[in-house]
C-alpha cells in the first residue's frame, strides 16, 4: 500500500521536476543565499530597507515601479511598516520600525505612517489643480503610485539611446534567476575580453544575455548612498540589497505565503492521516 | 448496472419531494448506494480529483473576473492589483494559474489510466469520447486563460495559435480574422478571449454531468478489466469510494498547495512578467507546460508533402493528435481490456508514455539544438600562394549574354595557364576579373564542433590571408549528420501515431493474452 502511494507521488512529481529542464538561459547565474530563499525564507527587513534607499537615490531617475504605491512601503510586511508600542520604562505608546522580538503591537495604517509620509513627501508628482484645472505637481502622497521618472515610454526611449528602461515593479520575477540575475547584473561589468566586437554606445556586461547592455553601470563607486545603519555602500552590498528590494517589491506578500503555507500544510498532513484512518477502518474485512 | 433504486425516503418532506423531483434518489443512487467494483486503485481517485480541480477553477475564477480588467492597456496591471491589493489576491490569484497545471496534470493521469485498464472499450466508447470532449475544451480554455495576463507570452502564444490556424487551405484566413476580431491580435481578441474563458468551464461542467451519466450506465471498469457479475464484485460508493477519493484527493492538495504557497511561479514562464509588446518577439515562445508535446508534434514537421506545407503539415498532424483519441475505440482490436493481461502491449504501453513526456521535453528546447553530432565539421579551403596577378575590367554587350560571355572569358585564361580566375560583378554587364597565374596550390583543412564556429574559422583564415590580397579558389564544407531536436520529434511523432494506427490494431489480433481472471472476486482472491 505504502509502495503504491510511493510511486503514485513519483509520477505525480516527475513531470513537475522535468519543468527546470526547460528553463534555459544564456550566461550562467550564479546562485546565492537569501533570507527570502526555503519555505520559512522571510525578507530581510533592514536589506529591503537599505534596497529602498538604493532604488530610490539612484534607480529611480531611470526606472519607474509603477504598480507600487507609497503606501505599500508601510504595509504589512513591507520595509517600513510601523507599529505603536508600548514603551516598557515610561508606559507611553511610541511608533517604531518593524516588530522586535517578544513586543505587541498595532499595525499603523500606512496612511498616517510617518515614515511613508516623509518618503512619499520628498517626490513630486504630476496632478491637475481642482480649481484651474492646470497641470500642477504637488508633493506625493502614501496613497500615490511611486513617482514615475518619465512622462511616457517615448520620451523614455528618446533620453536612453532609444531603449526605454524596464519597469522594475516584477523585475525579480520576469528574468530567469530573479534576485540571483539582478545581483549578477549590477556586479556583471567589467572591460570587454581582448578580442570582443565592440557595440558603441553599449556596455560589457557577463551576466547580460548577449553581453551588450544600454545601461551603463549604476553602481559603479563605493558610498553612493549612505545608510543609516552604517552598512558599508559598497558595490556588491548596493547591488545585494536593491536586489533584496526588488524581490519584496516583486512578490510583497511573500512572508504571508510562507506562513499560511506552513499551516495549511500542516493541517492538511493531519487531515489525511485522518483520512488514511478512516479508509483503512471502512475498507476492513473487505478484501480488494 | 444501476439497477433499481433503494432509496428510501425517510421523512415526510423528502416522500412529498421524492414523489415530485426525485433529485434526493438521484444523489442517493449516483453517489451513496451506487456499485463500485472492490477491485479499484489509487489510479481510479482521479476522477474525483478532477472534480475538485474543476470546482476550485471556477469559484476562483469567478473571484479573479470580478477583479480582472480585459483590455491591453489595463489587463497586465490589473493582475497585479489582484496579487497586491485585492484581498486574498495574493492566494487566489496563484491557486487558479497553478490550478490549470494540476487540472492537466490530474487529467493526464487519468487519460493513460483509461489507456492502459482499457477504459476505452466497450461499452463505455461513449464515456471515453465524452471524456475527449472535456479534454480538449481544457486545451482551449487553458489557451485562453493563458492569453489574459497579457504578458509577453501570452501575446505571443495567442499570436502564434492564431496564425496557424490561418494555414487552414481556403477558409484559414476568415476564421483567423474572426477569432482575433481584425487582423492583429488587440483589444477585440482579448474581450473574446475572456468572454470564451469564461464560458468554456462551465461548458466543461455540462459535458462533464454527461460523463458521468455516461459512467453511471456502464458502470466503472477495473483493474482486471472483467465485468462486474454478481454483487460479490462490488462496494457501496458510500462511504468505501467516498472515503478512498478523499484520502486520495487531500494528498493532492497538499501537492497543490507546495507549488501555491511555495513554488508559485515555478510552472510559469519569467517572460509572462514582461508586459505584452508586438514589437519584441520573445528568444523563445512556448506554451505552458502541459502543452509542450502537441507543440512539438507541431515543429517536428519540417518538409513539405506535396501541396501540403510544412507549416499546414504540422498543423494537421496537432489536430490529428487528439483527434485520433475520439477513435482509439475502434482502433485497439484487443478483447482484453487491462494490459495487465497483455504482456506485449502494456510494454508498447509504458514507452508511449517515455515517448509523451519526451515530446514535452523537445517542445521546450531549440529545434535546432543537436543532441548527437556525428564527427566535426569540416571545411577545405585551397588558395593560391605567389604567382603573378592580373586584374582587369570586362564588359559584355547584353545583360542576357553576360554570363556566358564571362565563363567563355575565364575559360580562355584557364587555358592560358592561370591558376585561379575570380569574377566579382559589378552591374549586369561588368565585372572586374582577377586572374593568377603560376604560384602554388595550397590548401589547409578546418575544423570545428559546430556550424557558427566553423565559418568563424573560415572567417580567421580569410583575414590572415586575406593581407596578401588572396581569394579563395574554392570552400568546400563538410557537414556531419546531426541528430537535432526536430530529428527526435518525428521519431516521437512516428511512435505516437504508431501507437494507435498500426501497433494497438495488429497486436490485438496476434498477441496472446495472459490468463484474464472470471470475476472481480476470482482476481482478489487470485492476488491474495
Amino acid at each position: 500500500m505504502l509502495k503504491r502511494i510511493a510511486i503514485a507521488l513519483a509520477c505525480l512529481l516527475a513531470p513537475a521536476s522535468l519543468i527546470g529542464a526547460f528553463a534555459q538561459e544564456a550566461p550562467h547565474v550564479e546562485q546565492r543565499a537569501w533570507s527570502f530563499d526555503g519555505p520559512f525564507g522571510r525578507y530581510d527587513r533592514a536589506a529591503v530597507q537599505r534596497g529602498f534607499l538604493v532604488y530610490n537615490r539612484v534607480c529611480a531617475s531611470c526606472h519607474a515601479l509603477d504598480h507600487l504605491s507609497y503606501r505599500n512601503l508601510g504595509e504589512e510586511g513591507g520595509p517600513f511598516a510601523a507599529y505603536r508600542v508600548r514603551n516598557e520604562e515610561t508606559g507611553e505608546i511610541e511608533i517604531t520600525l518593524g516588530l522586535h522580538g517578544g513586543h505587541e503591537g498595532q499595525l499603523v495604517p500606512a496612511t498616517d505612517n510617518p515614515y511613508v509620509q516623509a518618503i512619499a513627501a520628498e517626490a513630486q508628482v504630476p496632478d491637475i489643480d481642482q480649481e484651474t484645472g492646470r497641470d500642477i505637481e504637488r508633493p506625493a502622497r502614501p496613497s500615490d503610485h511611486f513617482r514615475a521618472p518619465y512622462a511616457n515610454a517615448i520620451v523614455a526611449a528618446a533620453a536612453n539611446g532609444g531603449a526605454a528602461p524596464p519597469d522594475l515593479s516584477v523585475m525579480a520575477l520576469a528574468r530567469h534567476g530573479g534576485a540571483n540575475y539582478i545581483y549578477a547584473l549590477l556586479t556583471g561589468y567589467s572591460d570587454p575580453p581582448a578580442g570582443a566586437d565592440i557595440v558603441e554606445g553599449k556596455h560589457y556586461n557577463r551576466a547580460f544575455p548577449g553581453h551588450w547592455i544600454a545601461m551603463p553601470a549604476p553602481l559603479a563607486s563605493e558610498g553612493m548612498v549612505t545608510y543609516s545603519d552604517e552598512t558599508p555602500a559598497t558595490p556588491s552590498q548596493m547591488a545585494r540589497d536593491v536586489a533584496h528590494f526588488l524581490q519584496w517589491a516583486a512578490d510583497p506578500h511573500l512572508e504571508a505565503r510562507h506562513r499560511l503555507g506552513l499551516v495549511t500544510l500542516v493541517f492538511l498532513s493531519v487531515l489525511a492521516l485522518l483520512l488514511y484512518l478512516a479508509y483503512k477502518q471502512v475498507w476492513r474485512g473487505v478484501k480488494h | 448496472m444501476a439497477g433499481p433504486s433503494t432509496y428510501q425516503p425517510q421523512s415526510g418532506f423528502t416522500r412529498w419531494l421524492d414523489s415530485r423531483l426525485p433529485i434526493l434518489r438521484l444523489m442517493h443512487d449516483s453517489f451513496v448506494a451506487y456499485p463500485t467494483p472492490r477491485n479499484l486503485n489509487y489510479w481510479w481517485t482521479f476522477g474525483a480529483i478532477l472534480s475538485f480541480c474543476l470546482v476550485v477553477q471556477i469559484v476562483t475564477g469567478i473571484v479573479l473576473a470580478m477583479h480582472y480588467v480585459p483590455s491591453i492597456d489595463s489587463a497586465f496591471a490589473s493582475l497585479q492589483r489582484i496579487r497586491r491589493d485585492v484581498p486574498w489576491g495574493w492566494l487566489i490569484q496563484p491557486i487558479h494559474a497553478v490550478g490549470a497545471s494540476m487540472f492537466f496534470l490530474a487529467v493526464y493521469i487519468h487519460m493513460f489510466r483509461g489507456l492502459y485498464y482499457g477504459s476505452y472499450k466497450a461499452p463505455r466508447e461513449v464515456l471515453w469520447i465524452l471524456g475527449c470532449v472535456i479534454y480538449l475544451l481544457m486545451v482551449a480554455t487553458g489557451f485562453l486563460g493563458y492569453s489574459l495576463p497579457w504578458g509577453q507570452m501570452s501575446f505571443w502564444a495567442a499570436t502564434v495559435i492564431t496564425n496557424l490556424i490561418g494555414a487552414i487551405p481556403w477558409i484559414g484566413e476568415s476564421v483567423r480574422d474572426w477569432l482575433m476580431g481584425g487582423f492583429s491580435i488587440g483589444d477585440p481578441t482579448l474581450n473574446r478571449f475572456f468572454s470564451l474563458h469564461y464560458l468554456l468551464p462551465f461548458v466543461i461542467a455540462g459535458v462533464v454531468v454527461l460523463h458521468v451519466w455516461a459512467l453511471h450506465v456502464t458502470g466503472q471498469n477495473n483493474p482486471a478489466g472483467v465485468e462486474v457479475k454478481t454483487k460479490d464484485d462490488t462496494v457501496p460508493f458510500t462511504p468505501h469510494a467516498t472515503m478512498k477519493d478523499l484520502f486520495a484527493t487531500v494528498l493532492f492538495i497538499i501537492l497543490f498547495a507546495v507549488f501555491v504557497f511555495y513554488l508559485p511561479d515555478v510552472l510559469g514562464h519569467p517572460d509572462n512578467y514582461i508586459p505584452a509588446n508586438p514589437l519584441v518577439t520573445p528568444q523563445h515562445i512556448v506554451p505552458e507546460w502541459y502543452l509542450l508535446p502537441f507543440y512539438a508534434i507541431l515543429r517536428a514537421i519540417d518538409f513539405n508533402v506535396g501541396f501540403i506545407d510544412s507549416k499546414l503539415g504540422g498543423v494537421i498532424l496537432m489536430f490529428a493528435s487528439i483527434a485520433i483519441l475520439f477513435v482509439l475505440p475502434w482502433l485497439d482490436t484487443s478483447r482484453v481490456r487491462s494490459m495487465r493481461y497483455r504482456p506485449i502491449a502494456r510494454q508498447f504501453f509504458f514507452i508511449f508514455v517515455l515517448v509523451c513526456i519526451a515530446l514535452g521535453w523537445c517542445g521546450g528546447q531549440t529545434p535546432a539544438l543537436s543532441l548527437y553530432t556525428a564527427g566535426p565539421f569540416r571545411a577545405e579551403l585551397q588558395w593560391v600562394e605567389g604567382g603573378t596577378r592580373t586584374q582587369q575590367i570586362v564588359r559584355a554587350a547584353s545583360e542576357e549574354g553576360a554570363v556566358d560571355a564571362f565563363a567563355a572569358i575565364e575559360d580562355q585564361l584557364t587555358e592560358g595557364g592561370a591558376q585561379l580566375v575570380r569574377i566579382a560583378r559589378s552591374s549586369p554587364t561588368e565585372a572586374t576579373l582577377t586572374a593568377i597565374s603560376g604560384g602554388q596550390m595550397r590548401n589547409a583543412v578546418v575544423e570545428a564542433a559546430n556550424l557558427d564556429a566553423l565559418e568563424a574559422r573560415i572567417a580567421d583564415q580569410r583575414e590572415t590571408l586575406g593581407a596578401a590580397g588572396v581569394p579563395f579558389a574554392r570552400i568546400t564544407r563538410t557537414l556531419p549528420f546531426e541528430f537535432t531536436v526536430t530529428r527526435f520529434s518525428q521519431v516521437l511523432t512516428a511512435y505516437y501515431f504508431l501507437f494507435f494506427l498500426v501497433i494497438l490494431p495488429l497486436l490485438g489480433l496476434r498477441e496472446t493474452p495472459g490468463r484474464v481472471p472470471e470475476s472481480i472476486s476470482k482476481s482478489i482472491r487470485g492476488a491474495a
